[in-house]
């Protein structure tokens, strides 16, 4: 008993003090068992302790595929943003506390879907993959474009950058021509829901799951039209400028997305054979009932990704509000004005 | 118009396709440096020249491994002579326990043809990596016994060692048997 506190003393973590106590209740009882007891103490001990678990657990934030192109622009992203958020403070007018949030939260998104352990489960599970791309095609996007960074943004770029590299590449007429393209609400709303639909196309999905070139495509193709998508649907009017796009269009755009990706998930999630081979041709990550991951996977494409259309409604609706609220305000402070100078006339 | 169209299609597809799933392109070519169960360093030179079999599995693994080299088995017994221009490597996930030895008294129950490999965790999983294929090793039970979950794929690269096709535990001896037929003529 003496023995048994001299240990827990000298080990001041509470697993010690809990193997401290099943060691006393073992002897008080006379139980055969302590030793067994202090073996899987000294068992977990060394497992906690140990350099190769300590190792493994950070492998899980390392790169499965390592690319240097994802980690610079999420890192470039990252120090312009806060260098203007610096130079915004100066002036005065930072940005609310919220929308750094969504911006940090947006980008570590990204990046934790693509340079993670999580890279590797979605190549290896149905369901993690429909995950993967949740985040990309819909909340990192849906965050980055929340937090209206583009101010932030330029302010952040040095001037040399923002003359010579930024502007002219933005202002290019083949540019904005692809934009206003790509912006135009049908084809934004083909690309968004024809883009789930081509990639878990069997035959296109086994394909882009051995093949590297077309795996990262498909990504890359995610997180950008993701981006395109919902600053169309997201962004207030006065941001968008010349590809301002009506409120009751996008509540229209967003309720055929999410019908759309509905119908898709709940095919997915209710075939009863296994449409996507490629993950059990290449193993899966872990042992999981293939059918079990593919309706994982249905019910992921079928029901976040379609309440994601239900946010992007409640934010258009709070513009509608908001810009009501303006117009009110406009028409009181004009009708004032008139008054006024009547009244002075 | 519609004739312009099958023209067309016949153009591109002068061949017929093959049976098994045709992944020309997708996958990079064959390579790798293990041992083989008589504890020589092999490489994929080793078999160029040949038309080779990929597979991963273990020597304990109670259903899928041995159906599927059984198939294999089957497909080349019907070549005939042609099969000594195949080779069908064995690669173990579970090298712990696949030894040299046990490992060469498995490949040897089905044939000159199969070739055992296995090498350290890094070599495993630089192969493993780059054909993007998953393996897992479960808990042990009382016994110490553990299974390994791994892929069903058998990946057949050509003779300049192209990956050319996939083949599963399903696909059946004979379809094999016809598709590597004409890979070897090719």
């Amino acid at each position: 008993m003496r023995e048994a506190w001299v240990i827990g003393l000298h080990s001041r973590d509470s697993r010690g003090a809990i193997h401290l106590i099943r060691d006393i209740v073992y002897r008080k009882h006379g139980r055969g068992c302590t030793t067994q007891a202090s073996y899987a103490h000294e068992r977990s001990a060394s497992v906690l302790c140990s350099p190769r678990l300590m190792l493994s657990s950070l492998e899980y934030l390392l790169p499965w595929d390592f690319s240097p192109t994802v980690l610079l622009i999420c890192s470039l992203s990252a120090v312009l943003y806060v260098r203007g958020v610096g130079v915004l403070k100066k002036a005065g007018t930072p940005p609310a506390a919220w929308r750094s949030i969504c911006f940090f939260l947006g980008l570590g998104f990204d990046y934790a879907a693509l340079q993670t352990y999580v890279d590797y489960l979605s190549q290896h599970m149905f369901w993690v993959h429909r995950l993967q791309h949740l985040v990309l095609h819909h909340i990192a996007p849906a965050l980055l474009v929340a937090s209206a960074p583009s101010v932030a943004l330029r302010y952040g770029t040095p001037l040399w950058l923002r003359d010579r590299v930024v502007d002219p590449l933005t202002q290019q007429r083949a540019m904005r021509a692809l934009l206003r393209f790509a912006q135009n609400p049908l084809v934004a709303l083909l690309l968004f829901v024809g883009l789930i639909y081509y990639w878990l196309t069997p035959l296109v999905h086994f394909a882009a799951m051995l093949d590297v070139h077309r795996y990262l495509l498909m990504n890359w193709g995610m997180a950008v039209d993701g981006i395109l998508f919902w600053w169309l649907m997201l962004a207030s009017r006065d941001r968008q400028r010349q590809l301002a796009l009506g409120y009751g269009t996008r509540v229209l755009l967003l309720c055929i997305a999410a019908l759309l990706q509905i119908l898709l998930g709940a095919y997915i999630a209710l075939h009863r054979s296994v449409l996507f081979e490629v993950y059990g041709a290449c193993g899966r990550a872990w042992a999981l009932s293939p059918l079990v991951d593919q309706q994982l996977g249905g019910l992921i494409t079928w029901i976040p990704a379609a309440m994601m259309s239900g946010v992007g409604i409640i934010v258009v609706l709070y513009h509608v509000m908001q810009e009501s609220r303006g117009l009110q305000r406009g028409s009181v402070a004009l009708a004032v004005g008139q008054s006024r100078s009547l009244s002075r006339g | 118009m519609f004739l312009v169209l099958l023209v067309l299609a016949a153009c591109t597809r002068s061949e017929p396709p093959f049976h098994l799933q045709d992944i020309t392109g997708l996958m990079p070519r064959l390579q790798f440096a293990l041992t083989d169960a008589n504890g020589r360093a092999v490489s994929a030179d080793t078999f160029r020249g040949r038309v080779v079999l990929l597979y991963f599995g273990y020597t304990q693994c109670p259903d899928a491994c041995p159906t599927t080299l059984a198939m294999l088995q089957q497909a080349l017994r019907s070549l005939g002579r042609r099969a000594d221009d195949v080779r069908v490597l064995f690669v173990s996930v579970d090298p712990q326990r696949d030894t040299a030895a046990v490992l060469r008294r498995y490949v040897g129950y089905f044939g000159q043809q199969f070739v055992g490999l296995r090498g350290d965790d890094s070599a495993l999983q630089s192969l493993t990596r780059r054909y993007r294929v998953a393996y897992h090793r479960e808990k042990p039970d009382a016994d110490g016994y553990y299974a390994v979950d791994h892929s069903s794929a058998v990946f057949v690269f050509d003779r300049t060692g192209r990956a050319r096709l996939l083949a599963g535990s399903t696909s059946g001896a004979a379809t094999i048997a016809a598709d590597l037929q004409r890979l070897l003529a090719s």
